[in-house]
Order: C-alpha cells, then sequence, then structure tokens
C-alpha cells in the first residue's frame, strides 16, 4: 500500500468548522485515481495534507509505512522533495530560472546529484526542443511550462504524483498532447498518481474515478 | 544552486535592483570616503612634527604655542629672550636646538628665521627629513629658502629676489624693500605648515630690522652689517632635541619653572593631540551624516525587497511545493540583499581607488596634502563588517514577510 488514510480530520486553527473528515481511503503503488469536486470541497487542504504541507487535527496519513504527521516540519519538506511530485493548474516554475534549473533546484531539495544528462533527456523526450532548455520559465508557453513541470515534478522519481488542473490553462491540442505525454511517463516510472479536475472527460484510462464528495464526511447532514 | 537561484532572481528584476545597487554603492562610498579623509587628516596632522621633544616659547597656552610654531597660526604672546634660549640650549641634556624667529611675511607666506640646524633636525611624517628639491640650504645673509607650496604658487626659482614684508598681512604697507633676498633652496613638498614657510637666517632677520625701532622705519638709521652683531636679542620660539627621552619630563618642568623668565614647555605629540581632539565634534558629526546616509539606502533595500514578496508569491509556493523548507525561502531573501550590498561595497571600493589616485596627484600638487592609497585599514574592514551585517539586519524584515508567506 503507497497510501493510507485512517479517521483523517483537519480544520484550519483557530477556525472549529471541520473542512475534511475520511474515515478511510487508499491508494496503490502505481494506481491512478481521478478526484472530481466542486469547488470548496476542500480539494486543495486534502492535497496539502498529502503533501505535508498541512498537518492533520485528527487521524492520520501513512505513506510508505511512514506517518505523515510524525516527521518535524523540516523533514515533512525532504519527503515531499523526495516523495512526491506536483504540477499545479499554473505558475509550477520559478520564472526567472531555466527550465533545466528549475529542474535541478528540484533535484537538489530531493537529495540528487548532478541531473543535468537525466534533465536534459526527460526534457527532450517530453518534446521540448534543447534551445528551450536553457530559457527562462517565463518566456516559454504556457504548453512548454507545464511539460516542463512534469518533467520537475518526476526527477526524483516519486512514488506519487499530484496534478492539480494540470490543463485548464490550454488549448485542446496541447491538453491532449499534456495528457499523453504524461500517461508515458507515469507507465515508464510506475508511479502513482491523484489527478484532480472538473474535466471528467480527462479520466479515461485512470484506474479509478471518485469524487471527493464521496469520501470527504465533513459537513454532511447525518 | 542557491548561489545561482538568488543571481538570478536578482537579475530578473534588474531595475530595481540597479538602483538600489546604486544608491548602496553612493552610500558605502560617502561612509568610506568620510572615514577616509578623516583618518588621512588626523595621520597627516599628527605627523606636522615628529622627532621634536619640546618646543618652548613665552608662557601662553599649549595650543596657542603649537599653533604659532608649528603651524605659523595666530601670533606669539611675547618673545623669549636669546639669553634664556642661550640656558635652556646648554642644558647637558639637550642634544640640538632649532630656534624659530616669526614676524614678518612674503604675499601672506609667513618667513622664519632659524639655523642650519633646522634643515639637519627638523622631522615630520614617519620621521622624515626636510629635503631640497633644489638648490641649497641658505649660506649668505640674504638668502633664503622657499618650501614647496610657496615656490609653486608664486612661481619662484632658484635665483629669484624677493623682497620681505614686515608684519603678516598679505597687503603690508612697509617692506624690506632694501633687502632683497635670493632664493637658495626650495624644499621638496612635505604636506605641512613647511610648505608655506620662507625661511632664511636668525642673522637675517635681525639684519632686516636693524635700522627699525617699535616695527617701524626710522630713515636714516640704517648703517651697514659688516661688522655688526647680527646677534638677535631675542627669538619666537625653539624646539628641542634631547639626549634621552627619559629627560624630557624633567626639562619640561624646569623650563617652566625657569626664574628670570615666563616660558612654557610643550611635547608636541600631545599638544598635536589635544588640538585634533578639539575637531572630534566636526569628525563625529561627518561619521553620524555618512553613517545615516548609509541606514537610508539600507532601508531602501528592505523596502525593495519587501515590495518584491508579493510578486514573488507564486514563486515562494513552487519552492514550498518542491520541497524547500521556509527558512530557505528566508535565506535566499537574505543572500539577494548580502549580493546587493557586496556588489556596492565592491563597486564603492573600486571607485574611491580611483578616485584617490586621480585625485591623489592634484592633492599633493595643489595642496600639498599626501594621501596613502592604503584602503584595508582595520578600521575600514571594520566599517565593511558593520555595513554587511547591518545588511543582514535589515533584511530581516522582507526575510521574515517571506517567511510567513512560505510557512502559511
Amino acid at each position: 500500500m503507497l497510501l493510507s488514510i485512517k479517521d483523517l480530520r483537519f480544520h484550519y486553527p483557530g477556525d472549529s468548522k471541520v473542512v475534511l473528515d475520511i474515515p478511510q481511503w487508499c491508494l496503490s503503488a502505481g494506481e491512478q485515481v481521478f478526484l472530481h469536486g466542486p469547488s470548496g470541497a476542500g480539494k486543495s487542504t486534502f492535497l496539502k495534507l498529502l503533501a505535508g504541507l498541512l498537518v492533520p487535527s485528527g487521524g492520520g496519513i501513512t505513506m510508505l509505512g511512514q506517518p505523515l504527521q510524525a516527521l518535524r516540519s523540516g523533514q515533512r519538506d525532504k519527503w515531499r522533495a523526495r516523495h512526491i511530485g506536483f504540477v499545479f493548474q499554473q505558475f509550477n516554475l520559478v520564472p526567472y530560472l531555466s527550465g533545466r534549473d528549475n529542474i535541478r533546484l528540484a533535484a537538489h531539495f530531493g537529495g540528487k546529484g548532478d541531473v543535468d544528462a537525466a534533465a536534459t533527456a526527460l526534457l527532450t523526450s517530453l518534446g521540448l526542443d534543447e534551445k528551450l532548455h536553457r530559457k527562462p520559465a517565463a518566456e516559454l508557453s504556457i504548453g512548454q511550462q507545464q511539460r516542463v513541470a512534469i518533467a520537475r515534478a518526476l526527477i526524483n522519481q516519486p512514488e506519487l504524483l499530484i496534478v492539480d488542473e494540470p490543463t485548464s490553462a490550454l488549448d485542446a491540442k496541447n491538453r491532449d498532447l499534456f495528457m499523453a505525454l504524461l500517461g508515458e511517463q507515469l507507465a515508464e516510472n510506475n508511479t502513482a498518481l491523484i489527478f484532480v479536475s472538473h474535466d471528467l472527460s480527462l479520466s479515461n484510462g485512470m484506474s479509478r474515478v471518485e469524487s471527493l464528495q464521496d469520501i470527504n464526511q465533513a459537513g454532511r447532514v447525518n | 544552486m542557491f548561489l545561482r537561484l538568488a543571481l538570478a532572481s536578482l537579475r530578473s528584476r534588474k531595475g530595481s535592483v540597479l538602483l538600489t545597487f546604486l544608491a548602496i554603492t553612493v552610500s558605502v562610498f560617502v561612509l568610506l570616503g568620510v572615514e577616509q579623509i578623516r583618518q588621512q587628516a588626523k595621520s597627516s596632522f599628527n605627523n606636522t612634527v615628529s622627532g621634536i621633544d619640546l618646543i618652548v616659547g613665552a608662557r601662553t597656552g599649549d595650543i596657542n604655542l603649537l599653533l604659532y610654531s608649528v603651524f605659523r597660526l595666530g601670533h606669539a604672546s611675547n618673545n623669549i629672550s636669546w639669553q634664556s634660549y642661550q640656558h635652556i640650549a646648554a642644558d647637558p641634556n639637550v642634544a640640538w636646538t632649532i630656534p624659530v624667529a616669526l614676524g614678518d611675511s612674503h604675499k601672506g607666506y609667513r618667513v622664519m628665521g632659524t639655523t642650519a640646524d633646522y634643515f639637519n633636525h627638523f622631522r615630520f611624517g614617519q620621521n622624515r627629513p626636510l629635503v631640497l628639491a633644489e638648490g641649497k640650504p641658505f649660506s649668505q645673509l640674504y638668502e633664503l629658502v622657499l618650501g614647496s607650496e610657496v615656490a609653486r604658487s608664486l612661481g619662484y626659482q632658484i635665483g629669484d629676489e624677493l623682497v620681505l614684508a614686515h608684519g603678516l598681512g598679505s597687503t603690508s604697507f612697509s617692506q624690506h624693500k632694501d633687502k632683497p633676498f635670493r632664493v637658495a633652496g626650495i624644499l621638496q613638498a612635505t604636506g605641512t605648515p613647511v610648505d608655506q614657510t620662507l625661511h632664511v637666517s636668525l642673522q637675517a632677520i635681525e639684519a632686516i630690522h636693524s635700522g627699525w625701532q617699535n616695527g617701524v622705519k626710522i630713515p636714516g638709521a640704517d648703517h651697514g652689517h659688516d661688522e655688526e652683531d647680527l646677534t638677535p636679542e631675542s627669538i619666537t620660539a625653539f624646539m628641542v632635541g634631547l639626549k634621552s627621552k627619559l629627560a624630557t619630563f624633567r626639562l619640561q618642568r624646569q623650563i617652566n619653572t625657569y626664574d628670570s623668565e615666563a616660558l612654557q614647555a610643550i611635547l608636541p605629540g600631545v599638544t598635536l593631540s589635544q588640538l585634533w581632539q578639539m575637531m572630534s565634534a566636526m569628525e563625529n558629526t561627518l561619521r553620524l551624516i555618512a553613517a545615516l546616509v548609509l541606514l537610508a539606502s539600507l532601508l531602501g533595500l528592505a523596502a525593495m525587497l519587501l515590495a518584491s514578496i508579493k510578486e514573488r508569491q507564486g514563486e515562494i509556493a513552487v519552492m514550498r511545493a518542491i520541497g524547500a523548507p521556509p527558512l530557505f525561502v528566508f535565506a535566499l531573501i537574505q543572500a539577494e540583499a548580502l549580493l546587493i550590498s557586496l556588489g556596492g561595497i565592491l563597486v564603492a571600493n573600486l571607485l574611491l581607488i580611483s578616485c584617490i589616485t586621480v585625485a591623489g596627484n592634484v592633492l599633493a600638487e595643489r595642496y600639498s596634502l599626501f594621501i596613502d592609497g592604503k584602503l584595508l585599514t582595520p578600521q575600514l574592514a571594520f566599517y565593511m563588517g558593520v555595513i554587511i551585517v547591518s545588511t543582514l539586519l535589515v533584511s530581516v524584515i522582507p526575510g521574515i514577510s517571506a517567511y510567513r508567506k512560505a510557512s502559511g
């Protein structure tokens, strides 16, 4: 089991309203979950908890046998760098660094050494011309940026990749390209995926399709 | 990677970074420049005389005696008699003396009557002797030796003839026209009041005043000097070199309690530093202004970085997502501040060095002010340390703002 959640409860400090209440939820290695739900269902809070950016108010998240809440904040940062990759809707990159340096920075936090060759190979396999590797991220198109973001998210070979509305800023052609490249990379590395989106048409080929509302008991009238 | 990140971040905000950098460069330049000038002024001041153990004059204030005997400023309250001078000069502890007779001038520059011992024993700076750039010391009665500035600004050369004026104004009406002097030698620049002095022999001072009474020329009263005794009746002051420094205080006390005349002896080094102390308020004001200018520019740096934090929210979120701890973000802001500040210090130093190199020649030539290019004095290194620490302190403000963004 890659990830297991037990009796997870969360409310923001100073606010008694429970945002998340997940009695049980699991993810196996290499599994791909499509997660959907309306705005305000607690999606981004859920992702932040998985990433260790927030700490549960009760219960716990265990990943690769390690209870995340037992880690100190510095250790959680390291854990995230090493085991979890992220791709957001946009602003995935440090704008003034080149694509290659963005990847290097991620590798730096993941404790990898020299990743130049791996970065170049990864970017090239994602269809980015070599001369684009050195361009500051801010000068790349959104489609190119999202592809660099995949490379950056995968450079440390994380066990889990979390993508949050990664295609909503892309046109249809770039969206399809993105999905195809993402699929290829995941299959190669046997990386588990949590894919959050409104767009159910993207759920093709995913092993599970779930609504956060079904998982999250918070705010439900019993 | 960290440094690369900080540099790339600065490069991405060229405009505001460059302006802040310039502000810091200018203020560091001002601070170091003021400090440099202060130190140079102080050392050149303290080096006005050296190797002289005592200066003796008529009883007056310590500083007044120093001012008129060494700096040629102000007036002697009284003269001292030749007998008293001879008496003290004969003391077994005294190695040599330099008599000083003041009171005449030439176009605003003061004339000093003395003996050849002046060229042998007077020292300035780090025990540097007086050196003649041209010619030789006075040997004839109506010969004189010019300070370098006198020669330069009045355009005199060896062999030129000039007339001394009675009194100290540059437009004195009574001149010793009947006794023109010939330039025998010109001294090298020293950066001390020596440069602004015309040196003649004591006998010459006596000779040009013969036939004068009470400071007024009596027509017809002058007669030749060939057979006349030109031993002066009095001199203004004299400098003393001792055989042993141990005798300094004893002799000083002896002179101060000398029975037949009210005399005073000062230790030039002690009195020089007393005089400098009087100027310390000015010094401190300059330093304070320079420090405040620097503080203003450092606050500007903090303000620039703080304003940038808002636009950097996205980038901070990315760093957090890929595993950067909040402390990393804090350190990044500090590093950026430090880079700007270090760059400013570096360029300010280069600027200062080039200014000193360029202006140094001009200052030495025009004002006999010597600035040695010694930049990394412990004092200046200390100042740079303070600038760096202050940079780190003020950039805690934007740093904390970034840290909060990263943890929230």
